[in-house]
């Protein structure tokens, strides 16, 4: 086995596009248990923890450019209320030691259905960076999963960095799981009211084979906002709206069983979690009236 | 490969490391510090907690290849030459220890902690602790440990 440490991200590319089985390791949090296990032995590890350019994060028209090397921890500390879901997803990551170390970057290219920075990302416009020695190419994050723990990079291609939209309005993460620290997600849900566009934005986790938005649900809710004038008014979410959501994001699940939990309750449990998203959401948007 | 880092305030040259090696192999079989622990090597434990550049981080998770020119501190820098640092002495105080296998992950989420919020409610302890887990399950005491060293240190001039 190999071991690059590239200092530039130009190397860092070089690296990957000679050796088409080099593992890039950033937190490791993924990669070691699988090396510890047996489970890989890959030709190479490319640790990109030295890579400067990956490391931070920066605004741009609106958005958020986060260097594939950010961990959870500086995602919940320094940008907590720029992207509130993202955030709030975070915080229930593992445990300190695996925020200190687990990056959103790391999520992606893991692309486990379970991971929790999926969800958010879905609810809110968010673009992967891809680059190779060939060039960069931009990613919307909804064609980025291809399959279970399958992602759309190259064998040549490293995640750069993910440009997440700022905040327009309230956001909602929340998870499902035995108990409230070092948990997989059972089910996980986030919203986003993107109340410039008259828009609501879903992502679902833990509840198909690949991490994906419940698009009908939020026509449905989109035109029920519309309808009753509700972005304006501001007035009370009708509970049948929140209801019929739930139900509707729960029609969007193509769940399993496992030792986790059966897919029927996944189902279930996605629906609860929309509604109660939606409901939260909206009355945080009552009373900020951002 | 050889590398070369800094453990508990010295250089320290690791030879023959193998890539896919972890941090904690390398410090337990390498540099002659066992005191970081091998329960689960995957992350689920905290029993091989090390400071790497001062953050708390599972060293099992860790490739040793990554901590070259790093700054470690792992359990067996948190005592002076000839007096064990205030969270171990809480530690004994409270009867926190039973088998032992835990406390050096403890330890250093501890101190981490501490370090941070000078007095912690029990959620922030329960919080902080949440990666490091306990089969002989004495959790109480090991709240009542951090809550003492947490007030010895407070009063501390
Ligand atoms: C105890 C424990 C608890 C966990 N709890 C959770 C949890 O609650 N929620 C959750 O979502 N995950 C959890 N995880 C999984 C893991 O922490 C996350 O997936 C994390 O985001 C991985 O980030 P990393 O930087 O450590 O990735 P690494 O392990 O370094 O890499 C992960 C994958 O991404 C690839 N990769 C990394 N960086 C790049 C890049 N820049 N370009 C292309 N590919 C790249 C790697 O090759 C690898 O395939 C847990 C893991 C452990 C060990
Ligand atoms: S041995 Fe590293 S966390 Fe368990
Ligand atoms: S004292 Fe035995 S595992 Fe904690």
């Amino acid at each position: 086995m190999d071991f690059a440490c590239p200092r530039t991200w130009a190397e860092a590319l070089e690296v990957q596009a000679q050796e088409p089985d080099t593992v890039p390791i950033c937190g490791g949090t993924d990669v070691m248990v699988d090396v510890n296990f047996d489970r890989r032995r890959p030709a190479a590890l490319l640790d990109l923890t030295r890579v400067r350019d990956l490391q931070g994060w920066s605004h741009r028209d609106g958005r958020i450019v986060l260097g594939a090397g950010v961990t959870y921890a500086r995602v919940i500390d320094e940008l907590g209320d720029r992207l509130p879901g993202l955030a709030m997803a975070a915080r229930t990551v593992g445990s300190p030691q695996i925020r200190n170390r687990g990056t959103v970057g790391g999520n992606l290219g893991a692309a486990s259905p379970a991971g929790d920075s999926h969800p958010p990302l879905l609810a809110t416009e968010t673009v992967v960076v891809a680059e190779s020695v060939r060039g960069a190419r931009r990613i919307e994050i909804a064609d980025f999963y291809t399959g279970v723990k399958r992602n759309a990079l190259e064998p040549d291609e490293l995640i750069r960095e993910i440009e997440v939209e700022v905040a327009g309005g309230p956001q909602q993460f929340s998870k499902i799981g035995p108990r409230n620290a070092m948990v997989i997600a059972v089910a996980g849900f986030a919203l986003a009211l993107h109340p410039d566009v008259r828009r609501v934005g879903t992502g679902l986790g833990s509840a198909s084979p690949t991490p994906r938005r419940a698009a009908e649900a939020e026509v449905f809710v989109a035109a029920e906002f519309d309808e009753r004038g509700l972005w304006e008014s501001r007035s009370e979410l009708p509970e049948s709206v929140a209801e019929e959501f739930g139900r509707r994001v729960g029609l969007a699940t193509e769940p399993i069983d496992d030792v986790r939990g059966s897919a029927a309750y996944r189902k279930h449990a996605i629906s609860v979690l929309a509604r109660r998203a939606l409901t939260w959401a909206w009355s945080d948007y009552r009373r900020h009236r951002l | 490969m050889r590398v070369t880092t800094t453990v508990n305030g010295q250089r320290v040259e690791l030879d023959d490391v193998w890539e896919g090696e972890s941090l904690m192999y390398a410090l337990r079989e390498r540099a002659g510090l066992p005191g970081s622990k091998n329960a689960c090597e995957q992350g689920e434990c905290g029993s091989c907690t090390v400071y790497l550049d001062g953050v708390p981080v599972c060293s099992c998770l860790v490739a040793a290849g990554q901590s070259e020119g790093r700054d470690i501190t792992t359990v067996e820098g948190l005592a002076s030459k000839t007096d064990l640092h205030g969270v171990q002495q809480a530690f004994l105080d409270a009867g926190a220890v039973q088998c032992g296998f835990c406390t050096p992950g403890l330890l250093i989420a501890a101190h981490d902690l501490i370090a941070r919020v000078p007095e912690p409610s029990d959620p922030d302890i329960r919080e902080a602790l949440a990666g490091n887990l306990c089969r002989c399950t004495g959790y109480e005491k090991i709240m009542d440990a951090v809550h003492l060293a947490a007030d010895r240190a407070g009063a501390r001039p």
